[in-house]
């Protein structure tokens, strides 16, 4: 099948690539731009690993084709820490609220919850648990994650809202 | 799970669209948001040799008033539906409804028109639409016209939309101010769909009920307007008694599959159940 060029943003970076219209977005981030920080995890839309950042929507990048981002501003968590290399309120969040243990859903957790704060800076802990429905852990039954994410929304609004690096 | 190749086509106006889908005949698939087709198509259920993709076509996005109907583009997104103040305000059911699909990521991308267009039974805004009787505005090579949400559904997966149409808008008339609605699901997990499902609208008139409208969710081939059901209630004060009736006869034309949600008995009960409850919270929001 004749691939078909394409062109994005990614972390900040402009992308060029030929891609097969089948290709799926995750697979076109880990394989062909080797960002390997979104996950493959169920590939049925159902875990949220592969949660990246598209156009200011948090989407499930296992079900989307590449070719349908053609032109997008896309963020993955490669892309989330601070312009300084420090890490995003959100990751040492997670580092010193134990919102991780094996790690697996983790950057898809961060992506989602990024957006999250984005359109809700001052989420209840009901607005967190349904904000990241999307996202599976099998490790910590989501009490630190939540702590995590209340530790970045209360760091963030405390500090003037820094958007993490374009 | 790798889907099959396919050609990518990605009009910019619903005439090339449709004309593309003329063109191209049955082996092409139009896509919305894709979380029914794109699953459907890594598990090699489907295998279209052409996607014609309907993110860049103008004029389909959208929510608007127009006279006392509500317009709703089809590739409005679940997102947009739930932070609409104008549904909210006019169509609260829709918000009520769109909260229970899937998860917040399907949410941004999946679209009212997929939704209502894709013919499977456990997808939730179809009987909304049979309450409401919604009507779709289609678009296809012999022109334009709208088919009644209650002459749509055929079977699983088969609608009264033809090959070469899409469903560009969806147009609701408008419930009075004051009007009651709920929709209750029960599912077993987020992201799951209903084990049954029903919705509700209705308006009160001097403590009776003067209308009264439902659906119901996944307990058939296709989704289901409890027509009767309505019937019975309307004219009674919502009694006890009434309800029971008017369940009874919403069960009745129930004919759910037994799978992994339930078998078919059950999930006929919980269709009863669903509706009991929404009736409930319906009456209780209508004023009057």
């Amino acid at each position: 099948m004749a691939k078909t060029q394409i062109s994005m943003t990614v972390n900040g970076q402009s992308v060029d690539a030929l891609v097969e219209p089948r290709t799926l977005l995750i697979h076109f981030l880990r394989e062909q731009l080797n960002l390997t920080g979104p996950h493959i995890g169920c590939e049925t839309s159902h875990c949220g690993a592969c949660t990246v950042d598209l156009d200011g929507k948090s989407v499930k990048s296992c079900t989307v084709f590449a070719v349908q981002a053609n032109g997008a501003n896309i963020r993955t968590i490669e892309g989330m820490a601070n312009p300084d290399g420090t890490l995003h309120a959100l990751q040492e969040g997670f580092r010193e609220m134990h919102g991780l243990q094996c790690g697996f859903c983790t950057p898809g957790m961060i992506t989602r919850a990024y957006r999250l704060l984005q359109e809700n800076p001052n989420p209840t802990e009901e607005e967190i648990r349904l904000g990241i429905a999307g996202n599976l852990c099998r490790c910590t039954g989501y009490q630190n994650i939540v702590k995590a994410i209340q530790y970045a929304a209360a760091k963030l609004s405390a500090a003037p809202v820094q958007e993490a690096a374009e | 799970m790798i889907p099959g190749s396919f050609a990518y086509h990605r009009p910019s106006s619903v005439q090339e669209a449709v004309g593309l889908l003329a063109q191209l005949g049955d082996d092409a698939r139009a896509i919305a948001g894709g979380h029914s087709l794109i699953p459907m198509m890594k598990l090699r259920l489907a295998t279209p040799a052409h996607l014609v993709d309907l993110a860049g076509v103008s004029g389909l996005k959208g929510i608007r008033a127009d006279g006392a109907d509500i317009v709703i583009g089809a590739m409005t997104t679940q997102h947009e539906i739930i932070n609409s103040d104008l549904l909210a305000a006019k169509l609260p059911i829709l918000r009520e409804t769109s909260v229970l699909i899937a998860d917040p990521q399907v949410r941004y991308l999946g679209t009212l028109g997929g939704n209502v267009a894709n013919g499977d039974p456990g997808n939730d805004m179809p009987a909304v639409m049979l309450a409401l009787d919604a009507t779709y505005q289609v678009a296809g090579k012999n022109g334009d016209r709208g088919i009644k949400a209650r002459d749509f559904y055929q079977g699983a997966y088969f609608t009264a939309l033809e090959p070469n149409e899409i469903v560009t808008a969806i147009r609701i008339p408008a419930p009075p101010a004051g009007h009651g609605y709920a929709y209750e699901k029960l599912k077993r997990k987020v992201g799951d769909y209903a084990t049954a499902a029903a919705a509700v609208v209705l308006t009160m008139s001097g403590g009776k009920v003067a209308s009264c409208a439902i659906g119901l969710t996944n307990v058939a081939e296709t989704p289901l307007y409890a027509e009767e059901a309505g019937n019975i209630l309307t004219g009674s004060s919502c009694d006890a008694a009434t309800v029971k009736k008017a369940v009874a006869a919403a069960e009745a034309i129930t004919s759910p599959a037994s799978d992994a949600r339930g078998p078919a008995h059950y999930r006929t009960k919980m269709a009863g159940v669903m509706l009991t409850r929404a009736l409930a919270r319906a009456r209780q929001r209508a004023s009057a």
